[in-house]
């Protein structure tokens, strides 16, 4: 059944013109966890039918904060105090292996794909960012990895593709201080394509897919094929360190300090 | 190259524009998170305000455990 049109929980879609739309927009920050999970299942089933009458698809975020703040980590660690280690470590793997086969369809699709960012790009949402063939950054936009500061490694694939798209240095910058940087420098380093003006972002991104439209899809696929290829076995890799990673006992105390800081700190080192 | 004070009475400014209250509210030894009532997404947005207008980089562990203005401005004069 086709599904050009979709209204879940975390996030919707609709297709017009040859451009889909993927809306996020779970208060308050867009934080992917089950929910944003199964609707993002959805969209990936859905995709075969979107790809057959569009050409580009635009990711963005309907939420205020930002595009995506990344992993809901009161669920994470809610989900860790529930369980013994064992079970927690087995259901943790599942769910990053349900995500990857999610970004890794939305990486590979035939679709031109542009995620149109503004306020916080952290963690798992930017991972979901770096799946798309172009960021139009706006310029409150902030991207971070800050998964160094709970004793992990990006989980959803961001190393392998960050690797893909800018200089190991700018990788090793942004992994091992888990700092974040703003929109300008990410134009510089060629992780944006393009800066917008603040509230612009979608509006360019648009601008850049309707250009897209006017291709042949057939050889805008093949191009990207060409130059994009999802790098699996580093995909893998990345899984089996999270996973070694995610027992250890740092984990669960950056997890509780998040959850449970009192302070307006969380999102600050 | 502006000094501290012209820098904290930016900063102030910006403040006070993008959260939208009275620029006479605010003083430099204010902390920030208490007087403008904010948490750390929305301090990052003030952040980054800060990074476009003084054209610098502000890596957020130099923030870390920062929350008055005045500090926050010698981080930013340290860039300059």
């Amino acid at each position: 059944m086709a599904i050009d049109e979709y209204a879940g929980r975390s996030l919707g879609w609709a297709v017009a013109d040859g451009i889909v739309e993927l809306a996020l927009d779970q208060p308050r920050a867009n934080e992917i966890g089950l929910t944003m999970l199964e609707d993002l299942e959805r969209f990936a089933a859905a995709l075969p039918d979107l790809e057959s009458q569009a050409s580009a698809l635009i990711i963005y975020s309907k939420q205020k904060a930002g595009f995506s703040a990344g992993a809901d980590l009161v669920q994470l660690y809610t989900f860790i105090e529930q369980r013994d280690a064992t079970s927690a470590a087995k259901e943790v793997r599942g769910f990053l292996e349900r995500i990857h086969a999610v970004l890794n369809r939305i990486d590979t699709s035939s679709l031109t794909t542009i995620a149109a960012v503004h306020g916080v790009c952290f963690g798992g949402g930017f991972e979901l960012a770096l799946t798309c063939d172009l960021i139009v950054a706006d310029k409150m936009a902030r991207f971070c990895f800050p998964e160094l500061r709970l004793g992990l490694i990006p989980g959803f694939g961001g190393i392998p593709r960050l690797k893909r798209d800018v200089g190991n240095g700018v990788v090793r910058d942004l992994l091992l201080t888990g700092r974040s940087i703003n929109a300008t420098k990410a134009l510089d380093t060629g992780l944006a394509s393009q800066l917008a003006a603040e509230g612009e972002a979608l509006r360019l991104a648009r601008a850049t897919a309707t250009q897209i439209t006017k291709f042949d899809r057939g050889a805008s696929a093949a191009a990207k094929q060409f130059i994009k290829p999802l790098p699996a076995e580093e995909l893998h890799r990345e899984i089996d360190i999270f996973c070694r990673l995610f027992p250890l006992p740092a984990v669960i105390q950056g997890l509780r300090k998040f959850v449970e800081e009192k302070s307006a700190y969380p999102y600050l080192p | 190259m502006k000094n501290l004070e012209q820098t904290t009475d930016e900063i102030l400014e910006l403040a006070a524009e993008h959260f939208k209250v009275p620029r006479a509210s605010l003083q430099a030894k204010d902390d920030f998170f208490k007087k403008l009532g904010i948490d750390s997404l929305q301090a990052l947005e003030l952040l980054t305000r800060l990074e476009n207008h003084f054209g610098v980089e502000l890596p957020d562990y130099e923030v870390a455990g920062v929350s008055d203005f005045r500090t926050l401005a010698t981080r930013i004069q340290a860039r300059l």
